[in-house]
């Protein structure tokens, strides 16, 4: 969290006081609401500034999350991808490893970061929403590690298609509401967390899964998960003396994208790309916000949306239960507008592709989430000089996805 | 005068009715809750994702949009609503997204032309006015904002900087039409917030017996009611009128007797 190195001119100074970054983030919360987020705004300021707070919080990374996680050259997949590129082409493809944290994704790192802050502040109840149920199992988690009680809202329909999931939350002694509302995906179990937390202000915590949310949560939970962006650096400067020349990463709320991405944004020879799921086909249904949205307001702040002319927030749609979401966090929107990272997107159809692809070429299974990355890390390998160095966030691991993918490949287990 | 100030101005306190647009017979609704005897209307806006509501205008927000219901139908119910009723004020409460989605200006300027009185929106505070406050102001249209439990008396000034027509009292900290709050909190409250503000207090969330709007009736300057007349449009469907002007009715004989009971 050092910010001395940075400049009036820096990429990395957002948001401004009132949490906007450019046009987007802001505080956008009913008015019970507010005076929580203001106090937890203060609060996040003075744990920044508290030494003893960046200890607690490193030593869980390391001896409980199991950080730094590995950097590692994907041989394999390079050489593969080398033979359908053309002569001379083919990048270095290398993964960021967080797929072996503890729960078997990023999600941890702001949950640890989340938790320390709930109790600092006195708080004794814990809520969060989820999507896939990685946040929900991250979230019980540490409110298992911290004896805190924990009540996770997930929509009914990902109920249905996380089934492991669900039971790891309950196993870890979580009470799982489900959301029967909307669509009864993630989005729905966001307001149905939101509804609680305002009923329920005195004594709960919200935490709140992605970068995305009402001020200052884009903000503290990019900084949670900045450490794998600050590993990663540290790690190709020690391991090869040199920065990557492109990153990748997937992006739903994209947490796991602005913590790889943000510690880099100053590194201008450093590309950055972030993939949004495009489902079915950019024309069809899907959750890209930043390709087929336009800015609106939602969830506390103002960000890209996928939304009708009447601004009703539209259904997302996509294989993968983390991405389905019609948004995307504020600092994202703002990184597309002033075009320091270039966003694109990847079908359902090449997410699974690139989920095989992985287990048979690596020896890993990743979740669907990356598994977007992996397929345009693909695409982009073959356009780039095989001395150039891709690095992809690979932020989960893909136990959770077994059955979505044997049903979507027509195989029963 | 304005028709908001008129409407506080008179010798009882307010009856402030909610409906969803395009929920039912919106226009029958509307013409019911005059004749019930409200004195302000609001008129929700329908949003796919109201995360300040309960179960009830949740499910209102959803028969209105799966009915097809958009924000021109909205102005439309507003405009002709107007001309029916030109001493009436209406309200507009809902969310920021439907609200700003074609830009502060233009949400002001169609709230003009529908003759719309105020606009109650949920999840612009204070702190992000520039979005809708501007515009509502320069187009003379009032700004209500909401102050809650957890508003403290620091934070109040904020509140009130750029408010007008009148103050909602949100009494209890959580979501429409579940809990209730306790009535010496309220009058706690409605005390409080008058020492700092000129402006009428209307309090509202979980009032729903003509028993507790007399007792709000007795310190407060308007009683917000909204989930318990959209119940009765979820159970009457397009036959609710009748049922709905009798409701309101009762709870404006309790609202009109209540401070002569207690004189």
């Amino acid at each position: 969290m050092t910010t001395a190195e940075l400049t009036p001119n820096s990429f990395r100074n957002q948001p401004d006081d009132r949490g906007h970054f450019g046009q987007f983030g802001g505080r956008y919360v009913a008015e019970t609401l507010m005076p929580l987020v203001l106090d937890l705004e203060r609060e996040y300021r003075a744990a920044k500034q508290d030494p003893a707070f960046a200890a607690q919080f490193d030593d869980l990374l390391e001896h409980y999350v199991g950080r730094p996680s590995p950097l590692y050259y994907a041989e394999r997949l390079t050489e593969e991808v080398r033979k359908n590129a053309p002569a001379g082409k083919g990048a270095q493809i290398w993964f960021k490893r967080d797929e072996l944290n503890h729960t078997g994704a990023h999600k941890i790192n702001n949950c640890i970061g989340q938790i320390l802050l709930a109790i600092r502040m006195g708080k004794t109840r814990i809520i969060a929403e989820t999507g896939a149920g990685q946040h929900g199992v991250a979230t019980a988690t540490v409110c298992a590690r911290f004896g805190l009680p924990c009540f996770i809202y997930m929509g009914a329909k990902d109920i249905e298609r996380q089934q492991p999931n669900v039971f790891r939350m309950r196993l870890l002694g979580a009470e799982v509401i489900p959301v029967t509302s909307g669509a009864g995906t993630l989005k729905d179990a966001m307001n149905e967390g939101l509804r609680d937390w305002v009923a329920n202000v005195h004594d709960t915590f919200y935490i709140i899964g992605t970068a995305a949310g009402p001020h200052p949560y884009p903000e503290l939970v990019r900084d949670f998960q900045s450490v794998i962006g600050k590993e990663a650096r540290a790690q190709m400067l020690s391991r090869i003396n040199r920065l990557p020349d492109l990153l990748v990463a997937a992006i739903g709320g994209g947490s796991n994208a602005i913590g790889l991405f943000h510690p880099f944004l100053d590194d201008k020879d450093v590309q950055m790309l972030g993939i949004e799921a495009a489902g079915h086909g950019l024309e069809k249904e899907h959750a890209a916000s930043l390709a087929g949205g336009r800015p609106g307001i939602l969830h506390g702040n103002k960000t890209y949306l996928l939304q009708d002319d009447d601004g009703q927030i539209a259904e997302a749609h996509s294989i993968s239960a983390g991405l389905d979401y019609p948004g995307i966090g504020p600092e994202h929107s703002w990184l597309k507008e002033i075009g320091r990272v270039r966003y694109d997107s990847v079908t359902d159809t090449e997410a699974l592709a690139a989920f095989q692809l992985l287990c048979r070429t690596e020896g890993i299974i990743p979740a669907l989430e990356p598994a977007h990355a992996i397929a345009a890390v693909e695409r982009e390998a073959k356009k780039m000089d095989r001395d150039q160095i891709i690095l992809a966030n690979l932020c989960g691991r893909g136990d959770k996805d077994i059955f979505t993918v044997a049903e979507a490949l027509g195989t029963s287990i | 005068m304005t028709r908001l100030s008129t409407a506080f101005a008179k010798a009882h306190p307010a009856l402030v009715a909610f409906i969803t647009a395009g929920d039912g017979d919106t226009a029958a609704n509307l013409d019911a809750l005059v004749a019930g005897g409200a004195d302000v209307i609001e008129l929700g806006m329908p949003f796919t994702d109201p995360m300040a509501d309960g179960p009830a205008i949740q499910e209102a927000n959803i028969r209105s949009l799966n009915a097809g219901t958009t924000t021109a139908d909205i102005f439309a119910l507003a405009s002709a609503f107007r001309k029916r009723h030109p001493d009436t004020p209406l309200v507009l409460m809902g969310y920021a997204n439907p609200m700003t989605i074609r830009g502060g200006d233009w949400f002001a300027s169609e709230c003009n032309k529908a003759g719309v009185d105020g606009v109650i929106c949920v999840d612009i505070p204070p702190e992000e006015d520039p979005e809708l406050g501007p515009a509502l102001r320069s187009a003379g249209i009032d700004l209500i904002r909401l102050a809650t439990p957890t508003t403290d008396t620091a934070r109040l000034p904020a509140v009130l900087n750029g408010a007008s027509g009148f103050l909602y009292y949100v009494s209890v900290a959580g979501i429409t039409g579940l809990q209730v709050a306790a009535q010496t909190s309220i009058d706690e409250a409605v005390a409080r917030l008058k020492a700092h503000t000129d402006l009428p207090i209307a309090v509202g969330f979980g009032v729903r017996t003509p028993e507790q709007a007399a007792n709000i009736a007795r310190v407060a300057d308007g009683v917000v009611v909204g989930s318990a007349i959209v119940e009765l449009v979820a159970t009457h469907g397009v036959n609710a009128a009748g049922p709905v002007r009798d409701y309101v009715a009762s709870l404006k004989h309790a609202i009109v007797t209540a401070r002569k009971a207690s004189a």
